[in-house]
C-alpha cells in the first residue's frame, strides 16, 4: 500500500480504469496538454494519447453532450467540469437527457461527471459550491462524495462501472490536505454504503464529503468532555444508506446531520425527513442541522470561514444535542 | 429574556388518557417565591396524584384555579412572576402583582446559540430559554416508546435533561435500577422489534395472525380476559388523599421491586375506594345460550363478510342488557349524593384488557340503546382495539352507566368484580359450557338434554339495587337471552 493524497488516489484509481478498459476517456477543458486545471489528468495524455485524453472548447453543453453520445456508442466517458459550479452550463444534458434516457429508451448512460467541488480557499461564489443536492433531486442521477483517498479510488472505479450516469463530487479542499494509505490493487467501493469514520454512541452526525473531517474533529473534542458522537459518512449521497442512519439514530437518538452546502433544500434536509418518518420514536432530541447559510459563497477569508460549517459550529451543536 | 415576562402554569398530562385534573394542594402561595423545579402544587387525576413543580423561577403572581376544583389539561391554573432580580417592579407588593406582562407566549424549547457546556459545573442558572411548562412535561418520542413499553410513568423519572426534561439515558437507568425483575417478563413485553418502524399499521378489521406478538385482537370479548373489575373513570370529585411518591423500601433476598406505574395506580385507587363507597352484593344466574348459540352460528359469517365483524357472545350479552335496562333505570342508575339519577340512555362500558396484561380501561359506549346487534358488535370490537392500541379519546373512557366484564375466555365460570364508580351495577359473563340440563320434552316428561349454559352475575350496589330488583333483572336478561327474538334485535 502507498500512502497517496486525495488527489493522486483520483488520478492514480483513473488511470487504472484507463488502463484496464481501452472504453474509458477523459474530456473535458485542458484536460490533455495542460494535465488539467488541478493536475489530475497530468501525464494521462503522454500514456494514453490525445483521443483518450480530448481538451474540449470551453463548453460544458458540449462535454457532458459528448460524453452522454459516446456513453451510448458504447464508451465509458468520464467528463471533468473544471469546477463544480460550472456544471449549471450542462444541466440541461444531464438532467433531460442522461438522467431520463434509460427510462425513455432502455439505453444506458455510463458516464461519469467529475466535479471538484467544495470551499475553503476564497474561491467566491463560481468556485465553491457543493450543488449535490440539486442533482440529488433528478431521478435517474447517482451522487457519490468520497471524503478518503481510499473511498476517492473505490468509488471512482464504482461509478466508472456503474451503467447510469454518476456525478463524482471531489472536494478541493481535500486534494493535498488528507493523505492515507491506498491499496494499489484495482478495487470498488459499492455505492450506498455508509461508512462509520468515527465510532460512538451518544449521538450521531451523518456527512459526507470535506464535512467528515470537520465533525470528526468536532467529536474528538467532546469525546475528551465525554460525550462521543459517532460520524457516519454516508460516502454516496444518491443512493444513500437508509438502512444504516436509521441504525445508528435508533441506537443514539440524537442526530446531527451536516453539509457544507447551503441549508435550505440541502440532501440534510431529506435525511431528517426520512428519519423523521421512520425513526420518530427513537428520537430523544430534535433532528439538528448544521449547514450553510443561505448566501453565496463569500470571496473574503473571515466571512467565507463564517460561511462553511466549522469544528466551534459542530462543537455547539453537539454539546445542545447533549444537553437537551 | 426572562425578565418582565410572567410564566404560565398550566395543568399537566399526566397520562395517555387523561383530560382533566383536580387541585388538591397549592403548596405555595402568592407571593411567595419558588424556585424551578420546586414542589408548587398537587394534583389528582384518575390515573396519578402528584406533586408538580415549578416551571420557572419567580414568586407566584397569581393563583387561577383554587383547590378542588377540576380543569381540563393545559387550562393556565397559576402564573409565575418574574424573580427578584425587577425587585423595584415588585416593591409596590406582591399582592399587586405584575398585570401588564402579557402571559407569556411559550417559548419552545429551540437550543439555541448558547450551548450548554456539558462538563463545566453549571454556572449559569438559566442557559435554555423559559419554556412553558416543566421540561417533565415534554417527554421525547423515544422516552414515550420507553416508558410505553415497560409501563414507567416518565413525570416520576429523574430527568437531567434541559429543565429536568427526562431523556433517554435518565428513563433506561431508572428501569435498570428499579426493574431487574422485569429483565426476565419483558422480552414479549417490547414487541416492535425496532426493526421497521413503518410496518405495524395493522387493518383494524383484519383478524390478528396468533404469531404477532400483540394481543389477542379480534375476537374481541369472550376471549378478552379481563380481570373482575373495572378501572377509574373519570370522578368529578376524587375524594382520595394525595400521596406523595413513596420511598419504596428496599428488597429482601430474592425480591424485585418496580415502581407501580400510574394506571396501576389509578386502578388501586379506584378498587378500593369503590369498595369503600357501594355496598357491594353479587348475584347470579344460569342462561341456557341454546338460541343465541344457534343464531351466532348462523350470523356470524354474514356479519365478518358483509361488515367485517366479528360477532361474539358478548355482543348478545350486551344488547340483551340494553335492552333489559330500559326497565331497571336504577341498575342504569348512580347515586349522587342524596339524589337517585336515572337516565334515558345506556353508556355501556366494557372492561378491555391492555396489551401487556399489565392493566385495564373501560372505553364506553356510548347510547347503546340506540344500537343494534350489529351496531353493538362493531362498536365493541372499534373500542376494544382502539383501547389496546391507546387509540381512545378522553371522551370514550368517561360517562359510563353501566358496564360489563367478561372473564369467561379463560373458563372462568363465576366472578364477583368491583363496580365501576359511581355506577350502580356491573355485569359479568362467564364461559359458555356444555352441560347436562334438565329440560321438557313434548310430553312434559323432564329428560336431560345437552345444552351450552352461560353464567351471568351481576354486582350491584345494594344502597340503591335491592336483591328482588337485581334477581327481576337478571330474570328478565335471560328471558331476552333464552327467547331471542332475530326480528327484534
Amino acid at each position: 500500500m502507498a500512502e497517496l493524497t486525495y488527489i493522486q488516489a483520483i488520478s492514480e484509481g483513473l488511470r487504472q480504469e484507463m488502463r484496464r478498459d481501452p472504453r474509458v476517456f477523459v474530456m473535458g477543458e485542458d484536460v490533455g496538454v495542460y494535465g488539467g486545471a488541478f493536475k489530475v489528468t497530468l501525464g494521462f495524455q503522454e500514456e494514453f494519447g490525445a483521443w483518450r485524453v480530448i481538451d474540449t472548447p470551453l463548453s460544458e453543453t458540449a462535454i457532458v453532450g459528448g460524453a452522454t453520445g459516446a456513453a451510448l456508442m458504447g464508451m465509458r466517458p468520464v467528463a471533468e467540469m473544471q469546477f463544480a459550479d460550472f456544471i449549471s452550463c450542462a444541466w440541461d444534458h444531464l438532467v433531460t437527457v442522461a438522467a431520463k434516457q434509460f427510462f425513455r429508451a432502455h439505453t444506458p448512460v455510463p458516464i461519469v461527471v467529475r466535479l471538484p467541488s467544495g470551499g475553503g480557499f476564497s474561491g467566491g461564489p463560481f468556485h465553491s459550491q457543493n450543488p449535490e443536492s440539486s442533482f440529488a433531486h433528478i431521478p435517474g442521477l447517482k451522487i457519490a462524495c468520497p471524503a478518503t483517498p481510499e473511498d476517492a479510488k473505490g468509488l471512482l472505479a464504482s461509478a466508472i462501472e456503474d451503467p447510469n450516469p454518476v456525478l463524482y463530487f471531489e472536494h478541493k479542499h481535500l486534494y493535498r490536505r488528507i493523505k492515507a494509505e491506498v491499496p494499489e490493487e484495482r478495487y470498488t467501493i459499492p455505492f450506498g454504503q455508509a461508512r462509520v469514520h468515527r465510532p460512538g454512541d451518544d449521538a450521531v452526525v451523518v456527512t459526507w464529503g470535506a464535512m467528515v473531517h470537520t465533525a470528526s474533529e468536532a467529536a474528538e473534542q467532546l469525546a475528551a468532555e465525554g460525550f462521543e458522537a459517532e460520524v457516519l459518512d454516508l460516502r454516496t449521497v444518491v443512493p444513500w444508506d437508509r438502512q444504516r442512519v436509521l441504525e445508528s439514530v435508533r441506537r443514539t437518538s440524537k442526530v446531527l446531520v451536516l453539509h457544507e452546502d447551503t441549508r435550505t433544500g440541502g440532501f440534510g434536509a431529506e435525511i431528517a425527513a426520512t428519519i423523521a418518518e421512520q425513526a420518530f420514536e427513537h428520537l430523544d432530541a430534535p433532528v439538528m442541522r448544521v449547514a450553510a447559510p443561505d448566501t453565496p459563497v463569500p470571496f473574503s477569508p473571515p466571512l467565507e470561514k463564517a460561511f462553511i460549517p466549522q469544528v466551534e459550529d459542530v462543537v455547539s451543536a453537539l454539546r445542545d444535542l447533549a444537553a437537551y | 429574556m426572562s425578565t418582565g415576562t410572567q410564566i404560565d402554569v398550566v395543568m399537566p398530562q399526566m397520562g395517555v388518557s387523561v383530560s382533566e385534573g383536580t387541585i388538591t394542594k397549592w403548596l405555595k402561595q402568592p407571593g411567595e417565591s419558588v424556585a424551578r423545579d420546586e414542589p408548587l402544587l398537587e394534583i389528582s387525576t384518575d390515573k396519578v396524584d402528584t406533586e408538580v413543580p415549578s416551571p420557572g423561577e419567580g414568586f407566584v403572581a397569581e393563583i387561577l384555579v383554587q383547590e378542588g376544583e377540576t380543569v381540563e389539561v393545559g387550562t393556565v391554573i397559576a402564573r409565575i412572576g418574574p424573580a427578584l432580580s425587577a425587585a423595584a417592579e415588585t416593591v409596590g407588593g406582591p399582592e399587586a402583582p405584575v398585570a401588564e406582562a402579557a402571559p407569556a407566549a411559550p417559548v419552545p424549547p429551540e437550543p439555541a446559540a448558547e450551548p450548554a457546556p456539558p462538563s463545566p459545573p453549571p454556572s449559569v442558572p438559566s442557559p435554555q430559554p423559559q419554556v412553558a411548562g416543566n421540561g417533565k412535561t415534554f417527554v421525547s418520542p423515544v422516552v414515550a416508546r420507553i416508558a410505553a413499553e415497560h409501563g414507567v410513568d416518565p413525570s416520576v423519572v429523574p430527568g437531567t435533561g434541559t429543565g429536568g426534561r427526562v431523556t433517554k439515558k435518565d428513563i433506561l437507568a431508572f428501569i435498570d435500577a428499579g426493574a431487574s425483575m422485569k429483565a426476565i417478563e419483558q422480552p414479549e413485553a417490547a414487541p416492535a422489534p425496532a426493526a421497521e418502524v413503518a410496518a405495524p399499521p395493522v387493518a383494524p378489521a383484519a383478524p390478528v395472525p396468533p404469531a404477532a406478538p400483540v394481543p389477542p385482537a379480534a375476537p374481541v370479548p369472550l376471549a378478552a380476559p379481563a380481570p373482575p373489575a373495572a378501572p377509574a373513570p373519570p370522578v368529578p370529585a376524587p375524594p382520595p388523599t394525595p400521596q406523595a411518591e413513596p420511598a419504596a423500601a428496599e428488597p429482601l433476598a430474592g425480591e424485585q421491586l418496580e415502581p407501580m406505574n400510574a394506571m396501576r395506580r389509578g386502578i388501586a385507587e379506584h378498587m378500593r375506594r369503590s369498595l369503600d363507597t357501594s355496598a357491594h352484593v353479587t348475584s347470579a344466574i344460569e342462561v341456557d345460550m341454546s338460541r343465541v348459540v344457534v343464531l351466532r352460528k348462523k350470523l356470524k359469517p354474514v356479519y365478518e363478510r358483509d361488515h367485517g365483524v366479528n360477532l361474539t357472545y358478548l355482543s348478545f350479552v350486551a344488547r340483551a342488557a340494553v335492552e333489559t335496562l330500559k326497565d331497571y333505570p336504577w341498575i342504569n342508575g348512580e347515586i349522587r349524593g342524596d339524589h337517585i339519577v336515572t337516565r334515558s340512555f345506556v353508556n355501556l362500558g366494557f372492561a378491555v384488557e391492555l396489551a401487556d396484561g399489565k392493566g385495564l380501561i373501560v372505553p364506553v359506549l356510548r347510547n347503546a340503546e340506540t344500537l343494534n346487534l350489529l351496531g353493538i358488535a362493531k362498536g365493541v370490537v372499534d373500542i376494544a382495539q382502539r383501547a389496546r392500541d391507546k387509540k381512545l379519546l378522553p371522551d370514550e373512557v368517561q360517562g359510563g352507566t353501566f358496564t360489563i366484564t367478561n372473564p369467561g375466555g379463560y373458563g372462568t365460570f363465576h366472578g364477583t368484580p368491583v363496580i365501576s364508580q359511581p355506577q350502580s351495577a356491573i355485569l359479568g359473563t362467564y364461559a359458555v359450557v356444555k352441560r347436562p340440563w334438565v329440560v321438557q320434552d313434548e310430553l312434559g316428561n323432564d329428560v336431560i338434554a345437552i345444552r351450552p349454559i352461560m353464567n351471568l352475575t351481576l354486582t350491584y350496589d345494594h344502597r340503591l339495587v335491592d336483591g328482588a330488583l337485581a334477581g327481576r333483572f337478571l330474570r328478565d336478561l335471560r328471558q331476552c337471552l333464552e327467547t331471542w327474538d332475530e326480528a327484534a334485535y
